[in-house]
């Protein structure tokens, strides 16, 4: 079911041989799509290591009124349409924002709406981790001297940096891949808003099959590298608890 | 119903569980299977009960041959170290599970289930989850629910490892006297040898996969094959090339024939009995237990020099 | 690092980036279009699109379901060679742009697709028709209940099903009355998750339906289409509608959720 349409896609992608292959992905409109589609998801990526990993904190850690009620919210961009965000997006930060921005067509507002898409990705890896962790570590080390810092640095974050690292790359990945949020909010102008997926789409709308294959093989490698990190992190990360 | 393991082998890679390992188990007879974890003991209790498949040798069950038996034919009951309950159940229909699924009709399902939780006292308690109850209870469910099909043979593995000592000496106890009253042939895997010799009518002394020896609690206390056995199932001393029981060595203040010397470094004072721990010139360091009376007439203190003599040592050849 | 100062970070990152934008599309809906918005539901496109999008649910939902928990414990409780590889393909549509999978299904059963000249010579209408909208959806949502229960399964490990064993239940038996029940929530978190994707699915169909008003548009791809015809009311009810079942989605998901993820 999912193996079938993958290998046609490898195959179709070949079908103008390796040159054709090449001449699609080294186009300029192409190479300014893939790069920045990359660029955009590695900083959202990142922005999300740390406002992922503090919320996770907080929910973990904290306690006040309303915090079930975040705790839920926080799912909110898992289960909405994709488009349905772009829309939301649109209005909050476009023309008739009443914030007064307007970043609608921007490529701030790729990253914008790449930050509402994997939202939830970094907490919900490293909220489990977190809950797990064992509060009696800690202590010991405050006994032994250290500060608070010092602790969160050497004590808190080597253990909850496999659930940051796997939290980050599939947000990463999830990033590369999105078009639902994006199609609306940036109207994907080539060469100034448009990411790797929408000119894939065009591609394939004028009738480029080939061509679409050729770059969608692309971020099939890319998808397949992050499944390939995401399975290392964790086989790291539970070798290391079988000390 | 009576046991026989013939020749069974069994490797987990390139870890060897079971060498070759042929025993017999009397029909009603109460065996333990004692010895260290890695002795292969689960493992063979866990191809009797057909849940591991020998790489090579036959298992019996009474006449039968149940070497390619799955574990639902062979009519065994099965009680896991860890309870295995079935946490969405309550303990009325754990208990019932096997009748259930044999689609007896209910009224004798109901009898049998009361029946049943008031002989492992847990009457009362059957509208319960598992999750409700203590291990203790937990694991007495565990021996309802398995006895509740009439097993032939009844198979426990560590069964009271995860509770504590007292829990632990309570239930021993009980099924010792259950045993008594229904005369199944069980066999209990156990890595206490307290646990082993209290209530077993025959113990399985393994080590390694291979079996060391097979005897009575008395007599595998007092004849003991080999040094393993010796030192595996009760205190032992060295001195020379004799071993000899800490109860089993004499103390005197004055030297009496070829007696060997040694410092007392220790009094520990166990209630009933003392025990003394020595210390030799080479460094050897023994252990000697004595009545309260035998040590005050002796009037021992800390660094003094004794004179030991065994009464009664074993050697090995 | 204080705790105020940390929470208030929290709670102002997502103000501003989730609730604030949520809240202004609910307020302007709701309050400043009431009337237009109701009219554009009425739209007979409209209802077909979420007929569209129902079908997908429909059909993909126990599809995936009944895949995940066979996969789920054939890779948890079995060993067979490849299954690695199994379970890295169960996991690629999470990593995966839904175009891509789009443009895939095109290799497939596109006209210059593997069963292309098949499907033509015997006029079956794969692409810009309903099969592929269906088949996309259940390709994008194939991981979630898999996900969900093969972590219960290692979790609760297999002494349960040794116990029902050794009492003489069959397999089918063992199957039915302990493994199944003891992972029910996990099953109902999964169905949860894939209904959220299945329902707000866009890329992969985007590509592979043509957006056939009347036809073959989903709900999703309907939003797009108002927006683009510039019936900003009309996009807004539909938005407000799929968001609206996604918050019923959100409840069902908070209510079924696995204990760690609990605040």
């Amino acid at each position: 079911m999912v193996a079938l349409p993958i290998a046609a896609l490898v195959s179709s992608s070949t079908e103008q041989g390796a040159s054709g292959f090449w001449q699609v992905v080294s186009s300029p409109e192409a190479v300014a799509a893939l790069k920045l589609t990359l660029v955009v998801a590695a900083l959202v990526a990142l922005t999300n290591a740390v406002t992922g990993t503090i919320i996770a904190w907080v929910l973990v850690r904290d306690e006040f009124r309303g915090k079930g009620f975040l705790n839920s919210v926080i799912d909110l961009p898992f289960a909405l349409p994709t488009i349905v965000a772009g829309l939301v997006l649109l209005a909050f930060y476009g023309p008739h924002s009443p914030v007064g921005v307007h970043l609608a067509f921007t490529r701030t507002a790729v990253y914008l709406a790449l930050l509402f898409v994997t939202l939830p990705f970094v907490v919900r890896t490293v909220q489990p981790v977190l809950g797990e962790l064992d509060l009696e570590m800690e202590e010991a080390a405050r006994s032994l001297g250290a500060d608070r810092f010092t602790v969160f640095r050497r004590i808190v974050l080597p253990n909850i940096l496999p659930g940051i690292l796997s939290g980050v790359t599939m947000a990463f990945a999830r990033a590369v891949g999105e078009i639902g949020a994006i199609v609306i909010i940036s109207t994907n102008l080539p060469f100034r808003t448009e990411v790797a997926s929408v000119f894939i789409f065009n591609q394939i709308a004028s009738g480029n099959t080939s061509g679409a294959a050729a770059v969608s093989v692309v971020l099939l490698s890319i998808s397949f590298a992050v499944l390939l990190l995401v399975g290392g992190i964790r086989r790291y990360a539970t070798g290391h608890e079988r000390v | 119903m009576s046991i026989s393991v013939r020749n069974v082998s069994k490797r987990f890679g390139d870890f060897v569980a079971l060498e070759n390992i042929s025993i017999e188990v009397n029909a009603g007879s109460l065996t333990a299977l004692l010895g260290p974890s890695g002795s292969g003991k689960s493992t063979l209790l866990r191809v009797i009960a057909g849940l591991e498949k020998p790489d090579s040798g036959s298992v019996f069950i009474g006449e039968a041959n149940v070497t390619g038996c799955a574990p639902q034919e062979r009519g065994i009951g099965f009680v896991f170290q860890h309870y295995a309950a079935f946490r969405h159940m309550t303990v009325a229909d754990n208990v019932a599970f096997g009748l259930t699924i044999r689609k007896r009709p209910k009224e004798e399902i109901r009898t049998r289930v009361t029946e049943l939780l008031e002989l492992v006292q847990l009457q009362g308690l059957a509208k319960r989850y598992p999750a409700q109850l203590s291990g203790g209870q937990r694991q007495r469910m565990g021996l309802a629910r398995a006895l509740a099909v009439d097993p032939t043979v009844l198979l426990l593995d560590e069964p009271f490892g995860a509770l504590d000592a007292q829990v632990r000496a309570e239930l021993r106890d009980w099924l010792r006297r259950l045993h008594d009253d229904t005369h199944t042939t069980t066999v209990i895997v156990t890595h206490d040898q307290e646990e082993a010799m209290e209530v077993a009518d025959e113990v399985v002394v393994m080590n390694r996969g291979r079996v060391e020896q097979v005897a009575g609690p008395r007599e595998l206390y007092e004849q003991p094959a080999n040094e393993f056995v010796m030192s595996f199932v009760g205190q032992v001393n060295r001195v020379g090339e004799a071993f000899v029981r800490p109860h089993d060595l004499e103390l005197t203040l004055e030297p009496n024939g070829a007696t060997p010397e040694a410092m007392v470094e220790r009094i520990v004072h166990l209630g009933f009995e003392v025990r003394v721990d020595l210390v030799r010139d080479d460094g050897e360091r023994l252990s000697v237990q004595l009545t309260r009376d035998e040590a005050e007439r002796l009037e021992l203190d800390q660094g003094q020099i004794v004179f030991i003599k065994p009464t009664r040592q074993t050697v090995f050849s | 690092m204080s705790r105020v100062g940390l929470r208030g970070f929290a709670i102002g990152y997502l103000a501003l980036i989730l609730i604030a934008p949520l809240a202004l599309v609910t307020y302007r809906t709701l309050f400043e279009g009431a009337s237009q918005a109701w009219h554009a539901l009425r739209d007979p496109n409209t209802i077909h699109a979420f007929q569209v999008t129902l079908t997908a649910v429909v059909i993909a939902v126990p599809l995936n379901t009944i895949f995940g928990v066979i996969c789920g414990l054939a890779i948890v409780r079995r060993r067979f060679p490849g299954k690695g590889l199994v379970n890295a393909f169960v996991d690629l549509p999470l990593a995966l742009s839904p175009v891509v999978v789009g443009v895939a299904l095109f290799a497939l059963y596109g006209r210059t697709g593997w069963f292309g000249p098949f499907l033509g010579r015997h006029n079956i209408h794969v692409l810009f028709a309903l099969p592929a909208i269906v088949l996309a959806t259940i390709f994008v949502s194939v991981p979630f209940v898999a996900r969900e229960v093969i972590p219960t399964l290692r979790e609760i490990g297999n002494d349960q099903e040794q116990a029902a064993h050794t009492l003489g239940a069959s397999g089918w038996q063992t199957f039915w009355r302990i493994t199944l029940p003891s992972i029910r929530w996990a099953i109902v978190y999964g169905v949860v998750l894939t209904s959220a994707r299945c329902l707000g699915e866009y890329g992969a169909v985007a590509v592979v339906s043509g957006s056939i008003q009347g036809k073959t548009e989903t709900a999703t791809l309907r939003v797009d289409d108002e927006y683009q015809n510039l019936d900003l009311s009309g996009a807004y009810a539909i938005a407000l509608v799929l968001g609206l079942i996604a918050i019923a989605i959100l409840l069902l998901m908070s209510y079924a959720r696995p204990k760690e993820q609990r605040a």
